[in-house]
């Protein structure tokens, strides 16, 4: 597939593209007619699968794999690759959980997680955003997590990078009004994806990657600033928000 | 650890559980069996270690002009119709419930309705990929690895991994199935209506086991052709009507709410026509079944055997008078007519009678499926182990007795000692 845009055709551009709920996105946007995808991601043979699996279940559907590296210059450069002769919607969906407790003591790690769930897609934001206000359009989708709304022992290496991508988005928001270009940032609580196997294990109920892929498209097309996803999730951390340190230090979750 | 049972719920044990996303993600350590959708009723999925194939989904590519469908190990029939019929492709076998995968329809050697006529579902794999037990991957084929392949198909996952595979779909003009219904009196009467029927592609017939005397083994026997026009649609399971209708066969109180749910239960003239979705012709327990999981905690059991033609009529008769004698049968029991079976060493069909019955968890019913093995091997049969969770390792390996060569091969691909399930350590395979 070429990376040349036909007129009128949906194209889409995922970063992480093999995360699950990426995955359940691209399916979605394909059944509702996007017809052009460009993947991008660490492990070429995997997203090589994920293309392969939605050009076989959706015809006429074309999408290519790139694998992308983390610095600041491989990231423009493939985005570049990428963005043929346009790009209408993007989703950055990369990310993984790390085990807090692996964490302390292990600096090396938390600067690596935090590339993973901060700096590297903020880069790749970077380079859309400005891509597509050259475009004068476009829809980009970030997934961030209501674990960023507050730090908690429990997860708080992960939560400050999803709590930075809250904030980035949050003032890229407000450049962008009005300039055709939107952003969106997905918060979703707990989800039923590998990187969450171990809760899936220990019997939690976790919501779907398919109910949560379908809030973001929903979002992404209405143009929504933030979604939870699923919307309880909004009330819920409003609240966990406002609980003040004397009870939240009692509090194990 | 999880606690992992099969469709049954019984037996069932705490596992440790893998499950890998991608293919590069699966690793072999403790002996280990692989598990699908865990369509199997007893414990051929079961071990202490399992590798969940499920997230490991994906279509690798689809030729819409030949048919040819290649995926990975985790992809369920399911989704195999979603996908292509509407688009005009058909699986080539499929068994009672979509809800299998590749893997474990391979693994298993599936039959459907159409086994006379089409055989069993390794019959259409082209190559298998699989990972052995020292983690290389080879693929196997009719012309690679041949005897790897061929022990593969209803090899129950003792060879290795099955990663991915390539399999041939069948054409289909319509998603509906042209049905003819045919309500019998007698066994006589059903065995002679499927020699009557044996040109038909697809056939089946809902037997009663409960009836004695000169009614056992009356039935409804349905047979199908997949119609020449009309719809091509896939409409995804759901709680389907079967439309036709049954006699009024004798049933307790819980059975006749199964029946109530899935027909009506009036008179049924002796043969009847229509057409029908796909989905009420192969899939029509499809809520049923569910129903029946939140039966009872003690779970239930399926019992499956195959008697050869050559054995003639009489076992059958002698079978079913003995089922209906104790009362224990389920109500309804489903018998198909096998053809030729294929050359693979577990592999369950060969030409004659299957019979498949539901049974509840309760001693005396251990007691009767002990003595319908003895009967059942008398007369030069054997089981369905996809459908087994009790049988002893000397029935096994009498029905089986290739037995040894499949053991011989998987010495020699290095499967001995890394796959293990709960039902291959009872049946006596290392």
């Amino acid at each position: 597939m070429s990376a040349i845009k036909t007129p009128g055709a949906h194209r889409v551009l995922v970063v992480g593209a093999t995360s699950q709920i990426a995955q359940e996105c691209m399916q979605l946007w394909a059944a509702g007619g996007a017809t052009e995808f460009v993947l991008l991601g660490r492990n070429l043979e995997r997203l090589q699968a994920v293309a392969d699996d939605l050009q076989s279940r959706n015809s006429g559907v074309g999408a290519l794999a790139l694998e992308s590296g983390s610095t600041p210059e491989q990231i423009a450069q493939v985005v570049d690759e990428a963005w043929g002769a346009g790009v209408d919607t993007a989703l950055i969906a990369q990310g993984s959980l790390p085990d807090q407790a692996l964490l302390e003591g292990n600096p090396l790690e938390v600067q690596r997680e935090f590339g993973v769930n901060a700096t590297v897609p903020i880069l790749f934001v970077e380079s859309i955003a400005t891509k597509m206000l050259e475009q004068g359009s476009g829809r980009l989708a970030v997934i961030g997590s209501v674990a960023g709304d507050r730090g908690r022992a429990s997860n708080y290496v992960y939560g400050a990078a999803k709590a930075a991508l809250g904030t980035y988005t949050e003032g890229l928001w407000q450049r962008l009004a009005g300039s055709g270009v939107s952003v969106t940032l997905v918060k979703p609580g707990p989800t039923a994806t590998p990187m969450t196997q171990h809760l899936v294990d220990e019997g939690q109920r976790l919501a779907s990657a398919e109910s949560v892929a379908a809030a973001i498209v929903r979002g992404v097309e209405r143009r929504v600033p933030v979604v939870y996803a699923p919307a309880k999730w909004r009330l819920i951390m409003s609240i966990v928000r406002a609980i003040p340190r004397p009870i939240f230090k009692r509090l194990s979750f | 650890m999880t606690y992992i049972t099969g469709w049954g719920r019984y037996p069932g044990q705490d596992a440790t559980v893998q499950h890998p996303a991608f293919l590069d993600q699966l690793t072999l350590g403790e002996p280990t069996i692989a598990r699908g959708l865990a369509r199997s009723y007893g414990d051929s999925a079961i071990g202490a270690h399992a590798i969940d194939m499920t997230a490991l989904s994906r279509v690798r590519s689809f030729d819409a002009e030949t048919g040819v469908l290649v995926a990975e190990a985790g992809f369920s029939i399911d989704e195999m119709l979603r996908l292509f019929v509407p688009r005009g492709w058909f699986p080539p076998v499929t068994p009672g419930t979509r809800f299998v995968t590749l893997g474990g329809a391979i693994a298993a050697d599936v039959h459907g309705k159409n086994h006379h006529v089409k055989g069993s579902f390794g019959d259409h794999v082209h190559w298998i990929d699989l990972m052995l037990g020292d983690g290389s991957v080879v693929r196997a084929s009719r012309t690679e690895h041949p005897e790897l392949f061929t022990a593969t198909i209803g090899g129950m996952g003792l060879t290795g991994i099955i990663l991915s595979a390539e399999l041939q779909l069948q054409p289909i003009s319509s998603s509906r199935i042209d049905q003819v219904t045919v309500k019998t009196s007698s066994l006589e009467d059903t065995l002679d209506a499927f020699d009557q029927y044996a040109s038909s592609t697809y056939s089946v017939a809902w037997i009663d086991c409960i009836a004695q005397g000169s009614k056992l083994g009356r039935s409804v026997l349905t047979v199908g052709e997949h119609a020449s026009e009309g719809e091509l649609v896939s409409r995804g399971p759901g709680k389907l009507v079967v439309p036709f209708d049954l006699p009024n066969f004798t049933l307790n109180p819980v059975t006749m709410k199964i029946f109530n749910s899935v027909v009506y239960a009036k008179e049924l003239k002796r043969y009847a026509e229509n057409t029908l979705p796909f989905e009420g012709f192969f899939y029509p327990l499809d809520g049923v079944r569910d129903w029946n999981r939140g039966y009872g905690k003690a779970g239930f059991l399926q019992y499956q055997f195959v008697l050869p033609l050559a054995a003639g009529r009489q076992p059958l008769a002698e079978i079913l008078a003995r089922i209906a004698q104790t009362g224990l049968g389920s109500t309804l029991a489903v018998l198909k007519v096998f053809g030729k079976g294929n050359d693979s060493p577990l592999s369950f069909p060969e030409p004659g009678y299957t019979l498949a019955l539901d049974f509840q968890v309760k001693p005396r019913v251990l007691e009767l499926l002990d003595r319908l093995d003895e009967m059942v091997l008398h007369y030069g049969g054997r089981h369905y182990l996809a459908k087994d969770s009790r049988m002893s390792a000397e029935t096994f390996k009498a029905g089986y007795p290739r037995w040894q060569e499949f053991e011989a091969l998987r010495e020699r691909y290095g499967a001995i000692g890394k796959f293990r399930s709960a039902q291959s350590a009872r049946l006596g395979l290392a």
